[in-house]
């Protein structure tokens, strides 16, 4: 059975059409890459799955219950505040700035919504926050620093810790290295790829080509808001379809 | 100099004898008014920043009429003006209310302090990075738990040193309540330079005191900033 379903999403801003129809399906386990130009929808399909952004026609299920919406002014709206909410920590997102709570510190960030939103003691959330502390590679040194102390790398790897607390069905990754200083980014992909080979569901948006070849058991390339290609890691390195290898070399901006 | 202070350090520090004076109803005044202001400017902060006009106009016509005319004024108003007014007067709660000099000061003061802080809870409500919001919406916190757990203690937090300022310049500011009885420190200066002429002295004590409590303001809150703005990083 599918984990994640996402069923012909469009997406409109003004007269701006950004999905014109895109699909995914994810088993448990499988790490999906989206990639694609900027501007192509990508980060835009991404947060309409968590509803950070409301697409306006379009079915999700995750773990084959169906999300209930009903339409609205700006997109969808699910239809019951409890059920979005399970949804929001069932799919934890990783965001490309980071956007850690910055008058929290370390440890406060990543037992926020496991204390707050899922009701857990604060000293098992404690507990937990450490292990995940260690799991991203971090000191435990950290955990009373507040993020503006930390390197880019280390406070994205914070903030898959963040995401890793509320233990996740569903991992989000919106460019999660796009912001990093390129001496910094080996460190947070090493922690993806340690996450990958858990067998962790994940979803990412990325412009590491490499990283995706390594990782990924499903591509998807969008182009102008729908799905252009989509198959294994082995399409990016036999495209089939032009916009593909335009995009691949690099020609497709 | 030294009979000035002799015959009047009591009143120019606590007490005239029958009642609260000087430096200890100066305080008293702006602890109250400020606290006062402190709890219902949060409230109203969230209304100023709320997307709905409905619930954002009301507010800011209040802090526009409130900052936008002397407090002095409001303080004739509210000591004398309302009580005027002869429906104040006919009604036996509002006649008891109006009457005292006390409760007429701490409301202007109250709503005057309120009106600028709502204001600064205001700004620093939306200098909050836009990311940290949907951060917390993306983690499942919303509505009021994600005010009270996330807005506002980063907002008051940012607030700090813009408030510190509207508390010191409200210390000052209390020196206007002499005029509607209230025995604070510039009443017992006056009084005390009406009773020996030593003008320079009587108004130069005054000032000192309030340079004091303005020190040890300026001190509590360069303590409160290290404790809670450090968060804003190593360059700040």
């Amino acid at each position: 059975m599918n984990k994640l379903t996402v069923e012909n999403l469009f997406k409109r801003f003004g007269d701006n059409e950004v999905l014109k129809g895109v699909s995914l399906n994810a088993k448990a386990g499988d790490v999906v890459s989206m990639i694609g130009a900027s501007g192509s929808g990508k980060s835009t399909m991404l947060r309409c799955i968590n509803f950070l952004e409301r697409a306006d026609e379009g079915a999700i299920e995750l773990d084959g219950e169906r999300i209930v919406t009903r339409p609205g002014i700006g997109g969808m709206r699910v239809a019951n505040p409890a059920q979005l909410q399970r949804l929001r920590t069932r799919l934890a997102m990783v965001f490309q700035h980071f956007n850690l709570w910055s008058h929290l510190t370390v440890l406060e960030n990543i037992i926020l919504a496991p204390c707050r939103v899922l009701g857990i003691s604060r000293k098992a959330a404690e507990d937990s926050a450490r292990a995940y502390l260690d799991k991203v590679g971090l000191p435990q040194r950290v955990a009373d620093q507040y993020p503006a102390f930390l390197s880019g790398g280390q406070q994205q790897r914070v903030a898959i810790a963040r995401a890793l607390a509320v233990e996740p069905e569903i991992l989000l990754f919106d460019e999660p290295t796009s912001a990093l200083d390129p001496e910094l980014v080996g460190e947070v992909l090493k922690v993806i790829q340690a996450l990958a080979e858990e067998g962790r569901t994940m979803l990412m948006v990325t412009h590491e080509m490499g990283f995706a070849r390594q990782v990924s058991t499903q591509v998807l390339f969008l182009h102008q808001g729908r799905v252009e290609e989509q198959g294994d890691a082995t399409i990016l390195d036999q495209p089939s379809s032009e916009r593909l290898q335009q995009f691949l070399s690099g020609r497709l901006k | 100099m030294i009979e000035l202070i002799a015959e009047y350090w009591k009143p120019f520090l606590f007490s005239d004898g029958y009642s609260l004076t000087g430096l200890a109803m100066t305080l008293w005044l702006l602890v109250a008014s400020i606290v006062m202001g402190f709890f219902l400017s949060l409230p109203l902060a969230i209304l100023r920043t709320s997307r709905w006009g409905v619930l954002r106009w009301p507010v800011q016509l209040f802090t526009y009429v409130f900052r936008g005319t002397p407090l002095y004024i409001q303080l004739l108003i509210c000591y004398s003006g309302i009580y005027g007014i002869a429906v104040v007067r006919s009604q036996p709660l509002l006649e008891a209310f109006f009457r005292d000099a006390m409760n007429c000061t701490l409301l202007a003061f109250t709503l005057n302090t309120c009106a600028y802080t709502v204001e600064i809870f205001a700004g620093a409500i939306r200098s909050i990075p836009y990311g940290e919001i949907e951060a917390a919406h993306a983690y499942g916190l919303s509505g009021w738990r994600l005010y009270l757990r996330l807005i506002l203690p980063s907002a008051l937090r940012r607030a700090l040193p813009y408030y510190s300022n509207e508390v010191i310049l409200m210390l000052h500011a209390t020196s206007v309540a002499f005029t509607a009885t209230i025995p604070d420190i510039l009443k017992v200066a006056r009084d005390a330079n009406a009773a020996t002429f030593m003008t320079f002295q009587a108004f130069g004590i005054a000032g000192l005191l309030y340079l004091a409590l303005s020190f040890g303001l300026v001190g509590a809150f360069r303590l409160a900033e290290k404790r809670w703005l450090n968060f804003l990083g190593p360059a700040h």
